[in-house]
């Protein structure tokens, strides 16, 4: 138990430095962006002296190292201070959008690692047959279309039907049926996206170890075949599978701007492509933080769990 | 001061001409549409999807600058004075105004108007209001408004507004949507508040997601705002927008893409709204730097570019030929007898010549974020001034950062404008000496001259001519090809009713969607 905590500690604290270096491309990676915040907010309406002034108030003329440390230590004490475009504390414009996107995140996930377990674990143990090269088949054409052109194909068939909005408008007051209902859309658009990801682990990973001695073994003793990969193969394909849902669960989180646009959803994406393009500084670092958090974190996960299923790793660690 | 003689010779002077020309421009609504002239009734939600909006939209209405913003903006407040759908000005928060020689103008302010909060709103909200726009520290876009004026004061119901010279315009600039009127505290409005005298109430506002109004019941109009409800909805994928306005989830969205009006058209479960106005899309051309600073060479581009075609494939049909022309037919001197500039290689070649040049290599930058399909357009006059010997080298810009690094960067490069509703508004911004925001770094000694000139001329004719000709300047020796108008091109579900005149001075009847239309 001793050397299980000392291994987790020792994976914070390097997560901790990462995120410390993450944080410093953040900041440097926006001080590269063209253009400032004064401008980027007058657009075509910028001229010498509104210009001037706008960069006075917003206090862009301090130094970048300056800029850095009164973010950085403002940030690790969860404050992120307000917004350079519209003033308002960027812990509110995050929170509302944060739970959302963690919400559609969840919701996918629900969906697609079941299905991506079950789908994998039964192409693997029907192996070349019809069935799994059905379900090949289809995971790939799913994950080898943009997301928008599948997010549209299913617009074109639930939505324009009438079974299912076009739109995602989420309030305080929506209830979670109608939460379900109304994101059904855009979750099943990420589901068909990530589930080949992981079902092609799953499926590579149980093939791999059935043709271990030990799966020969409780063959050779009679086990059933259902029996052989759940209660052995299974556990031991653990590790690599957590690592892929790990990964994909990242994605789910980071990576759905296109999603969100095209089910106008009110996620984390969509607050980062705005504020990117009225170079909203402080927003976009705070944002790029919790991402960069998020996959940090489950990719720590990953490791803890995965070193936990595998005692020989745990030695190692 | 003669109160009613004054402002009736302002409002009325010329602007029927206006409302004509807007009529001779011609509004193409659904036949259906044109007959329904029942009287508007109450009630509903009203859902718009919006192609703009972002999460950094401001409250503060110096920096308002996206068609969300100020659609959401019309939704609650009011501003001195409103143009009507005919183009002309009426009163809103000024009953009246007036002036005697043109530099001083007296606006009366209404009484018995109220504030969301309750407050009644007082001639020191109206002066802290336009005050927020003046000044060093004023970050204001329409900074340059006041520039010419000296003092603003409040004299009892009055406020008194000093120009350093005559401006019988003066008036249409305080319909600008940036000055809204907004309650004061110690001299200063709260430029992060919500609370104004319009028609609806805000009940709850995501910056780029939506925002809900419910309907003022003190709204001191009474035949307006007709909606119990507005949702205001930011939809930036055209794609989306229009799925939402199929599937039911709105009942107005803006924008619509013209690739797509022939399909939304067949379907019959819409209707089209395609308003001409003075919007207009623009290449200008830095008039310091060669070749452009040679007229020859700009006239040369200006018949190498085929308008027709532009029309019909970037805009869909939905606008019009434009004769560099930076006043559209919503203006009252628009001159329509100008002649005209076709597609002509031999005229652009012999210009060629007249410069010293058997051919001309030019450089033009170009990104949608100009305007939906300049990218399309610039590829489009490439292809057209190839056969008149002129080579344009078209560089893709990204969108992000178009207007701080390329746009009055680099020397020629594609705009566009919203169009004014004044003559003068517009030539001045965008072509005067000097002007922040003469794109072109144009100078016309005779333009310059005249255009002060007919800013004070009371006599209607010669004004008339003095705006005719300056447009022929700009059309002839200006740095900037204007080869469209577009359209304002929107779709309604069915059950929506607009008065019979939509507003063609900006997008969505002038904003005012919210307050002027309803359900039948």
């Amino acid at each position: 138990m001793h050397a299980v905590l000392k291994m987790i500690a020792q994976r914070l604290a390097l997560g901790a430095l990462t995120l410390i270096v993450v944080s410093i491309v953040i900041f440097s990676a926006t001080e590269l962006l063209p253009g400032d915040l004064a401008s980027a907010i007058l657009g075509q309406a910028a001229t010498p002296e509104t210009l001037a002034a706008m960069r006075a108030q917003l206090g862009l003329n301090d130094p970048a190292p300056v800029r850095y440390w009164a973010w950085l230590t403002g940030a690790i004490q969860g404050d992120f201070g307000v917004s350079l475009a519209t003033r308002r504390p960027i812990a509110d414009m995050i929170d509302a959008r944060l739970g959302n996107t963690l919400f559609l995140a969840l919701y996918a996930a629900a969906l697609a690692v079941p299905l991506a377990l079950v789908l994998g674990v039964l192409a693997a143990l029907w192996r070349n047959s019809i069935f799994d090269r059905m379900a090949n088949a289809g995971a790939l054409s799913a994950i080898s279309f943009p997301e928008f052109f599948v997010a549209y194909i299913l617009v074109l068939w639930l939505a324009q039907s009438g079974y299912f909005p076009s739109m995602v408008r989420l309030t305080p007051a929506t209830s979670f049926g109608d939460k379900l209902y109304m994101s059904f859309l855009p979750a099943l658009t990420l589901t068909l996206v990530v589930t080949a990801h992981m079902m092609r682990m799953t499926r590579a990973a149980i093939i791999n170890l059935m043709a271990q001695p030990f799966i020969e073994m409780a063959r050779l003793k009679g086990a059933s075949p259902l029996r052989i990969v759940l209660r052995h193969a299974l556990p031991n394909a653990l590790a690599p599978i957590i690592n892929v849902i790990a990964l994909n669960l990242a994605y789910l989180i980071t990576g759905v701007v296109v999603v969100e646009v095209v089910f106008v959803y009110p996620g984390l994406g969509q607050l980062m492509v705005d504020s990117v393009a009225k170079r909203d500084i402080a927003v976009v670092q705070a944002i790029a933080l919790i991402f960069a958090s998020a996959y940090v974190l489950l990719n720590l996960t990953a490791d803890v769990l995965s070193t936990l299923t595998n005692p020989r790793l745990m030695k190692r660690g | 001061m003669n109160n009613t003689t004054n402002r009736q010779g302002v409002t009325r002077r010329g602007l029927m001409q206006g409302a004509a020309a807007l009529g001779a421009a011609g509004l193409i609504l659904p036949a259906s549409m044109r007959k329904a002239k029942a009287e508007p009734q109450r009630g509903g939600t009203f859902r718009v999807g919006i192609g703009h909006g972002s999460s950094t939209d401001s409250l503060d209405p110096g920096l308002w600058d996206n068609l969300y913003v100020q659609v959401f903006a019309a939704a609650r407040h009011n501003q001195l004075i409103e143009v009507d759908n005919e183009g002309q000005l009426i009163p809103e928060i000024a009953e009246s105004w007036d002036s005697d020689d043109g530099a001083t103008w007296v606006f009366t302010i209404r009484e018995g108007v109220t504030f969301h909060s309750g407050k009644t709103v007082t001639p020191e909200d109206v002066l802290a209001s336009l005050n927020h726009h003046r000044g060093d520290e004023s970050t204001s876009a329409i900074k340059t408004f006041f520039d010419p004026v000296t003092d603003i004061r409040v004299d009892g119901r009055n406020i008194v507004v000093t120009l350093n010279a005559p401006n019988g315009d003066f008036p249409y600039l305080m319909s600008d949507y940036h000055l809204a009127i907004m309650p004061e505290t110690d001299g200063k409005i709260d430029p992060t508040s919500f609370d104004g005298c319009g028609p609806y109430i805000v009940e709850s506002y995501e910056p780029g997601v939506q925002a809900s109004l419910d309907r003022n019941p003190n709204y001191w109009k009474s035949d307006r705002a007709h909606f119990d409800r507005v949702e205001i909805l930011s939809i930036v994928d055209s794609t989306a927008r229009l799925n939402a306005l199929m599937t039911g989830g709105v009942d107005t969205i803006d924008q619509v893409d013209p690739a797509t009006i022939g399909m939304l058209e067949a379907r019959g479960t819409a209707n089209i709204l395609s308003i001409p106005g003075n919007a207009h899309y623009v290449f200008p051309m830095d008039s310091r730097v060669g070749p452009f600073s040679d007229n020859n060479v700009r006239l040369a581009l200006k018949y190498a570019i085929d308008r027709e075609d532009m029309v019909e494939k970037i805009l869909g049909g939905h606008g019009a030929v434009s004769n560099d022309n930076p006043i559209g037919p919503a203006n009252r001197y628009f001159h329509a007898d100008m002649e005209a500039k076709t597609f002509d290689p031999d005229r652009a070649r012999y210009h060629l010549r007249e410069a010293g040049m058997d051919s001309l290599d030019v450089t033009l930058h170009v990104a949608d974020a100009a305007f939906s399909g300049a990218v399309d357009a610039g590829a489009l006059f490439a292809e057209t001034a190839a056969q008149c010997g002129i080579n344009i080298d078209l560089v893709r810009e990204p969108n992000d950062g178009y207007w701080d690094n390329v746009w009055m960067q680099k020397p020629f490069v594609a705009s566009y404008w919203g169009g004014r509703a004044v003559e003068d508004q517009m030539l001045t911004t965008g072509y005067a000496s000097g002007s922040s925001w003469n794109d072109s770094f144009w100078e016309h000694e005779r333009f310059n001259e005249l255009l002060v000139q007919a800013r004070s001329e009371i006599d209607e004719d010669l004004r008339r001519e003095m705006y005719h000709e300056l447009q022929e300047i700009v059309s002839f020796e200006g740095s900037v090809i204007i080869p469209m108008n577009n359209n304002y091109v929107m779709a309604t579900a069915l059950n929506v009713a607009t008065p019979e005149r939509v507003s063609a001075n900006w997008n969505l009847d002038g904003f005012r969607c919210v307050e002027r239309w309803w359900f039948t």
